[in-house]
């Protein structure tokens, strides 16, 4: 048994230590917001918060984030006030959407330690999530709507 | 993919009439909460105790309106990120005169109401959800509303003419009010109205209007469900082996440490190869790896690039093949041309790569097989699963997920039966994922394509003959035998040359290379459209014209898509690149809809840069302009990570690109300027989600030309010496 704390809720999870921590998610925890894309962190489509950094769970053994405080697409806010969720909302920014979570949690991640970013910063932050069906113009924009709901108190 | 049959107007009275009647009454669900397009919950629905619950009433094949005045499409295309359970809702609410914000979406069973006639089956693909929709739905939606305010006259005693209806009611000329809800129940008894009006484009409410896509809200919390997330009660988890060489085949299995692993519940030799089932995925997917398989590799071991092109060009050298089309005398055209030029160009194999890797969850039971599954084909993923069942077609329910990417990969139906055959042998629901290396190396590749052409033109530089002569393998062959005559999928684009050309010849050879090839958006546009795009630029050069204006002079006979043409070169700056920076120009026809684009570079030490492209389109009349627009956007993105870096290389049998380390997709960071405008037409709906692809490369290489001097014929571009 491990103990982790996932979306501010202790749980003992009975896995393989090995076990990388999206398939804690997804099987063990029912989860399935957070995704499967590569298996090599290469895509960010399973990026979560681990103790606050965008981390990609799909090379993260469980034994690694034991004790620790996860966040996922789920618990990033009870109702969609998530001010990169909002902001996305307004922009449309999903097609297929199975990337979103990764982006949405790169994203918020970003905002947390850069709360006003530029082109560049946005470019250096979520170039790690591959979207297939090219929302970047979108992700793009919405960030900088995020950082602009923030500034003016319009969202948390 | 050829119309089969062609869904008149009657049949489709007859269709909302036999589906009204009780056939598929048990769908939908009134005020069902959660994810409202979940696939899980809809099977929970159409259980017995589920259907026993529900209440409201079906009033057609599309649409069902229950008591609490919630009302359900029913959508039957697959959402996969184009847009359709959002603009299809909106043509049947343009007509019933709904919010938007009442609307549940649920995924079509399989049903010949839910035959896509442009595609002869119930088909996602081709670009033609909104063409096939707009008639159609709009009636529905027109009937349904015909139907209430029936019911609602009926109740009141009044003549129907003099009531109205508004916002999920009817109004009538007294000001009472009843809500769809509460008509609901006796509008589905009202005889279907034989003619009914459709809305003139001016009373659109809400076609044509840019509203929030349906489908956002549950992509932004993880609550929408894709086949990779279906969850059922005691589901198991299941990993794949596939041959390495494709094509080749179990000859023996050493299972003995797999089966010893934690969670391991069955090893099993399937169709597709040997499945490990286990507890969970991480699990099947440590003891898969485990698995000691002597593999024949078959047929292919000695397959490589060189073997495929070497093939393709040994049939092109042949003979010309079959005529796709011939006006005038191409051949004596050519020959007394007062200059003419010729070139072979070379298309790659290319891989969808979906963000969501292949996967599909069954529950054979005894009765019968629930199967969720992203799918483009319901009716095909139905009959391959009861195949693998050993069950009849009718005992296959399939749900569609949401889709987590398609472009054509889920037009074909290969990670289906594993999950039944295991679900079948371990008498529980089954859950098969392929990992990204699993998908990467058994997809179904975009075909690769040698290309020959030839132009002639006249003293005054006008082009007088142009030959095309296309050899590449037939998908359709493949999947929709028998084939005859030219498979019209390999040449689009080509066949329907836009130019203004005397003598033309467009010609066919059938190549089958000994692997499985697949549709992939655009399918035969993309490289039909990088050889005539390009060979257009070298024509214009031989003429001593600029690129635009040479179009230009051909493009006489067709307004329209000179009207894009100007656009584009006007929002370009045609001829005003910055100094340092080049552009290239590119025009096409597809999907009825109307597309050019113009590309702004520069080369560095022989490094290209992609500064901006411009894309101007006229898809007809728009259901939903954002939603075309990210479209576009996806298109070019789409299209440039083709250009750049798109090719899948064989060695031995096997492919060689396995992740998004070797396959490389565009990123955040590599995007250049988009400037998407669409063009505002009265014109009946054309495609959007494959238009925007093919201009990519031919766009990006005519201004590779223009920088450099060099007439790049091979993609992609990143494997090219550009200096």
């Amino acid at each position: 048994m491990t103990t982790i704390t996932v979306n501010n809720q202790m749980v003992k999870v009975d896995a393989e230590a090995d076990t990388p921590l999206l398939w804690v998610l997804r099987d063990h925890l029912g989860m399935t917001g957070t995704k499967f894309g590569c298996g090599m962190a290469l895509c960010g489509a399973c990026t979560v918060h681990v103790n606050g950094a965008a981390t990609r769970s799909c090379v993260l053994p469980l034994s690694a984030v034991a004790g620790k405080s996860i966040t996922t697409i789920e618990g990033l806010s009870a109702d969609r006030s998530h001010a990169v969720q909002k902001a996305w909302l307004e922009i449309d920014v999903p097609q297929c959407g199975y990337c979103q979570s990764g982006q949405i949690m790169s994203a918020a991640a970003l905002l947390k330690t850069n709360p006003k970013p530029s082109d560049a910063d946005i470019d250096a932050a979520m170039s790690g999530n591959i979207c297939r069906c090219g929302t970047y113009p979108r992700i793009r924009k919405a960030i900088h709507r995020a950082a602009e709901l923030l500034g003016t108190g319009a969202a948390k | 993919m050829k119309p089969a049959s062609d869904l008149s107007r009657r049949d489709f009275l007859n269709a909302t009439a036999t589906v009204g009647g009780g056939l598929i009454v048990a769908l939908a669900l009134p005020g069902a909460t959660g994810a409202s397009n979940s696939a899980v919950a809809a099977a929970a629905r159409a259980a017995p105790a589920g259907a026993a619950a529900q209440s409201g009433a079906q009033l057609n094949a599309w649409l069902k309106i229950a008591r609490d005045d919630s009302v359900t499409i029913i959508v039957d295309r697959s959402e996969m990120g184009q847009g359709v359970y959002t603009a299809l809702p909106m043509l049947l609410a343009e007509e019933l005169n709904i919010n938007l914000d009442v609307i549940k979406i649920v995924a079509a069973p399989v049903g010949d109401a839910y035959i896509n006639p442009g595609n002869g089956g119930q088909v996602t693909g081709t670009s033609n959800s909104v063409q096939d929709a707009w008639d159609k739905l709009r009636l529905a939606g027109a009937t349904a509303r015909t139907m209430l305010i029936a019911a609602a006259a009926q109740r009141w005693r009044v003549d129907p003419a003099t009531c109205r209806a508004e916002s999920g009611t009817v109004v009538n000329a007294r000001g009472k009010v009843l809500t769809y809800g509460e008509l609901a129940d006796s509008a589905a008894k009202q005889p279907v109205p034989k003619d009914v009006k459709l809305k003139p484009k001016n009373d659109f409410q809400i076609i044509g209007k840019s509203r929030p896509r349906i489908d956002t809200p549950g992509k932004l919390d993880g609550s929408a469900e894709f086949g990779i997330d279906v969850k059922l009660p005691g589901m198991l988890y299941a990993a794949l082996a596939q041959s390495p060489v494709l094509g080749g085949k179990v000859t023996d299995l050493d299972a003995g440490t797999a089966e010893k692993m934690p969670g391991v519940r069955k090893v099993m030799i399937t169709d597709g190869g040997v499945v490990v089932v286990a507890d969970h995925f991480w699990q099947a997917l440590k003891a898969r790896n485990a698995l000691a398989i002597t593999w024949d590799p078959g047929p292919n071991v000695r397959l490589d690039d060189a073997a495929i092109r070497a093939m393709l060009k040994k049939t092109a050298a042949a003979g010309d093949g079959l005529s796709a089309r011939a006006d005038g005398d191409a051949a004596a055209a050519l020959k007394s041309a007062k200059q003419s030029l010729s070139a072979a160009y070379y298309l790659p194999l290319l891989a969808h790569a979906t963000m969501e890797p292949m996967n599909c969850t069954a529950n054979v039971k005894p009765d019968g097989c629930d199967l969720y599954v992203g799918t483009q084909v319901q009716q095909i993923a139905q009959t391959t699963a009861a195949t693998a069942a050993g069950l009849s077609p009718d005992q296959v329910r399939v749900y569609t997920t949401l889709i987590g990417g398609g472009f054509g990969r889920r037009l074909d139906i290969d990670f289906i039966p594993a999950a039944v055959e295991a679900s079948k042998a371990l008498r529980t629901p089954v859950k098969v994922i392929w990992t990204r290396e699993d998908d990467m190396t058994h997809d179904t590749y975009r075909p690769p394509a040698y290309e020959e052409v030839s132009g002639g033109l006249d003293a005054a530089g006008k082009i007088v003959a142009w030959k095309l002569h296309i050899t590449s393998p037939s998908i359709t062959a493949r999947m929709f035998p028998p084939v005859k005559g030219v498979d019209d999928s390999v040449i689009e684009a080509a066949v329907n040359n836009l130019y203004d050309v005397p003598n033309l010849a467009v010609s066919y050879s059938r190549q089958e290379i000994g692997i499985d090839v697949g549709y992939l958006r655009s399918v035969s546009h993309a490289p039909n459209c990088f050889v005539i795009e390009s060979f257009m630029d070298e024509l214009a050069a031989a003429a001593g014209k600029n690129p635009y204006d040479f179009r230009i002079e051909h493009l006489a006979k067709k307004p329209r898509q000179r009207r894009v043409l100007e656009l584009a070169a006007e929002r370009a700056g045609w001829g005003k690149a910055p100094a340092g920076r080049h552009q290239g120009i590119a025009l096409m026809e597809g999907y009825t809809t109307h597309v050019a684009q113009v590309a702004e570079v520069s080369i560095a030490g022989g490094d290209l840069k992609v500064h901006k492209i411009v894309c101007v389109v006229d898809c007809g009349q728009m259901v939903n302009p954002r939603i075309v627009e990210s479209q576009i956007e996806s298109g070019i993105v789409f299209g440039l990570t083709a250009a750049l870096w798109g090719d899948v290389n064989i060695v031995g049998g096997q492919v060689q690109q396995t992740n998004f380390n070797s396959y490389r997709l565009l990123r955040n960071n590599e995007l250049p300027e988009l400037d998407v405008h669409l063009v505002d037409s009265d014109e009946a709906p054309g495609g959007i989600g494959e238009a925007a692809v093919p201009l990519v490369a031919p766009a990006l290489c005519n201004a590779i030309f223009a920088a450099t001097g060099k007439r790049l014929r091979a993609l992609p571009i990143g494997r090219q010496k550009l200096s």
